[in-house]
């Protein structure tokens, strides 16, 4: 859609309804609202209903303040992945490259559907009922949930195969068939948001049932069929530490495409956990091995031997400016900025390097930090022109540090490929075929004389485990 | 548990109501506080308790043979997964064994499921794909799941699967996945349940 011909249509409808909210508005709102006209942007159509009716095509309708809206000179846009939008799967990332803070708006969240399908779900239908090992198996409405104590808590949710190289394969695929809108930056390491997120500890609620003795695990379940009913195996002393029923998400109802009416927050954990349109949740004695825990979340190794039940996030960073989103228009002083988050506990330390990992200092962590969720980190750059290799590096609270790709490499090849080279390592990597999930690697960019800045996953500079 | 143990051993009977009211403040613990939400019906139970577990203990009533299933999936499911289950624009059912490790692995049915249970699950919670869920009757089920081992050259086309013979069907990948199940303890830091990204080169034990 041609942008300025939709906004003269928009316009035009506006003028009409102007003269009705003139009206209702007695003309002195109207008149707080109405900005200059700047030269060029209007058409001498335009401007002659602005000298005849008062109005500008920026001037908002009564409708068009209900729920707001951003400038029109702000376009960024959560991305689709690559064959992101097809028969096997809807995955839409996160624009980290122009995130600010540590709070992702809820229409930039990331996606990642088993489906096309997204349901509307009616809430006044929709029920929660927890069973299998406990002493009173109960259904509870949403107004019922929403009675209990509550709880807001801001926390990252990240897919499993964020940062998995294989992204980075299928960019420099479509790159080659002349794609030149997608980034590291958003393609690779987007499928990570964080919110405040809003709802019920799983802890009362289990309570309320009396879980049974012998009950070890709990199979969260979704509720839409369309979706092949999600199920999740989850263990149950998680789910009594700090797993809660979500229904809010930064300040309004769950997105629907987040999970609405009520999805499970499973901090720390990868995305798959967070199963969305929650609507069974039910206590056994073991992993129930789910098709999809089996087919899509377990990581298989050269060998043939896959490795299952892991959950939590590593610590991890990236800086989001400059990324290979970015072009510096010259040199001097810049804020390099970033996220660093851990599935484990707090962002303790983020360190950055300006030349190629000779030396690492340390960025400024925005406070308040929390728990499981995204810190911003910042850190003051003067660039003298030259090339050189940027990145970051974060340190949880417990000491644990983020590696490099051929670190990750080597620890996910660990107990089964003790004979494997580096450079096998890294090509079996780069086999879309298999899966390596929950990596943290260290992102290297390289910023280049002109001002461009790209990705050097694969440049020498920083092959050494750090 | 084991401080009761202790105390009653060690015949220290002035401890008895001590621990009574420790039984009592547990069995307190257990029962409801905000008395929200109502009992689910006989109905709603049986609705919604469908996941099957490894054991097959919520595997229901009835049975079917591969020879039963080949209509049933000819019918339902080749559209999706090919005449065979081989093939077609969705997940491929058969086949595959022996690829887990040849870098360009085929997850099937037959090369990845650990269980037969999954298998049944899905079929029964998930398949057909919408709007069909849930349609097929569970000697359908069991029949199409039966078609599927048979295929993979697990079972004979003439067994019988039903909530007993399913759970003793032996999965070419059973000991293909790795570690056991973990027991997730979060205040302790070096459970097993721990990833193995841990221990990364450069990663520090957690201070003690």
């Amino acid at each position: 859609m041609n942008s300025k011909m939709s906004d003269r249509r928009a316009f035009l409808k506006r003028s009409a309804a102007l003269a009705g909210l003139a009206a209702f508005a007695n003309g002195k709102a109207l008149a707080s609202v109405t900005p200059g006209l700047i030269k060029g942007e209007a058409t001498p159509e335009e401007e002659a209903a602005v000298l005849k009716e008062g109005v500008t095509p920026d001037e908002p309708t009564i409708q068009d303040l209900l729920y707001g809206g951003r400038s029109r000179y702000e376009k960024t846009v959560a991305n689709p992945a690559p064959g992101g939008l097809g028969i096997s799967g809807t995955r839409v990332l996160t624009p980290l490259q122009d995130s600010i803070g540590i709070i992702t708006p809820a229409s930039f969240h990331y996606l990642v559907q088993g489906d096309k399908h997204i349901p509307n779900i009616d809430p006044s239908k929709h029920t929660l009922i927890i069973h299998g090992m406990v002493d009173r198996p109960l259904i509870f409405t949403m107004e019922e949930l929403k009675r209990l104590p509550s709880v807001s808590r801001v926390h990252f949710l990240e897919c499993t195969g964020n940062s998995d190289l294989r992204h980075y394969k299928v960019l420099l695929q479509e790159r080659k068939k002349g794609r030149d809108d997608i980034t590291v930056i958003q393609n690779v390491h987007g499928w990570t948001s964080t919110s405040e997120w809003t709802g019920v500890p799983l802890s009362l609620l289990l309570k309320e049932v009396g879980v049974q003795k012998g009950a070890t695990w709990f199979v969260a379940e979704g509720g839409d069929p369309q979706a092949e009913l999600h199920a999740k195996s989850i263990p149950l002393a998680k789910g009594m530490d700090d797993v809660f029923v979500a229904y809010g998400q930064n300040g309004e109802a769950i997105r629907r495409e987040q999970g609405y009416p009520i999805r499970l927050l499973v901090p720390g954990f990868q995305g798959v956990c967070n199963v969305k349109h929650l609507h069974s949740i039910k206590l056994v004695d073991k992993a129930y091995d789910m098709q999809r825990e089996i087919n899509a979340y377990t990581n298989l190794k050269p060998n043939g031997m896959a490795s299952w039940y892991e959950f939590q996030v590593g610590p991890k960073s990236v800086i989001t400016f400059p990324s290979d989103a970015h072009k510096l228009p010259g040199t001097g002083f810049y804020e390099i900025s970033g996220i660093a988050w851990d599935g484990r506990g707090k962002v303790a330390r983020v360190e950055v390097t300006v030349d190629g990992g000779k030396t690492w200092k340390d960025a400024n962590l925005q406070q308040p930090i929390f728990s499981k969720a995204w810190t911003r980190f910042r850190f003051p750059w003067n660039w003298n022109g030259t090339e050189t290799v940027i990145a970051s590096r974060c340190t949880d609270e417990f000491g644990q540090i983020q590696s490099t790709i051929l670190g990750g490499a080597k620890l996910w090849g660990d107990d089964v490929t003790p004979h494997y080279t580096a450079e096998e390592i890294e090509r079996w990597w780069a086999d879309e075929n298999i899966t390596e999930f929950l990596v943290n690697p260290i992102q290297f960019w390289t910023v280049k004389t002109d001002g461009s800045v790209t990705d050097a996953t694969f440049s020498p500079l920083y092959k050494l485990p750090v | 548990m084991r401080h009761f143990h202790l105390y009653t051993n060690c015949r220290c009977k002035f401890l008895l109501p001590v621990i009574a009211l420790l039984a009592w403040g547990t069995a307190m613990a257990q029962s409801p506080t905000y008395k929200v939400g109502r009992t689910p019906t006989a109905e709603e139970l049986r609705t919604w308790d469908n996941l099957v577990g490894p054991d097959g203990k919520e595997l229901p009533v009835g049975k079917g043979t591969a020879q039963e299933g080949a209509v049933i999936f000819a019918a339902k499911c080749a559209v999706c997964h090919g005449k065979d289950g081989a093939g077609g624009p969705l997940s491929r059912l058969v086949g595959g064994v022996g690829t887990l490790k040849s870098g360009h692995p085929i997850k099937t049915a037959g090369s990845n499921m650990p269980y037969a249970t999954t298998l049944f699950d899905f079929i029964q919670r998930a398949m057909p794909s919408w709007p069909f869920p849930k349609s097929l009757t569970a000697d359908d089920v069991y029949a199409v799941t039966a078609f599927i081992l048979a295929k993979n050259g697990i079972i004979k086309d003439t067994d019988v699967m039903d909530k007993n013979s399913l759970v003793e069907v032996q999965m070419p990948n059973r000991h293909g996945f790795y570690p056991d199940p973990p027991q997730y303890k979060p205040d302790d830091k070096d459970s097993t349940w721990l990833p193995l990204w841990e221990h990364a080169p450069g990663w520090k034990p957690a201070a003690k």
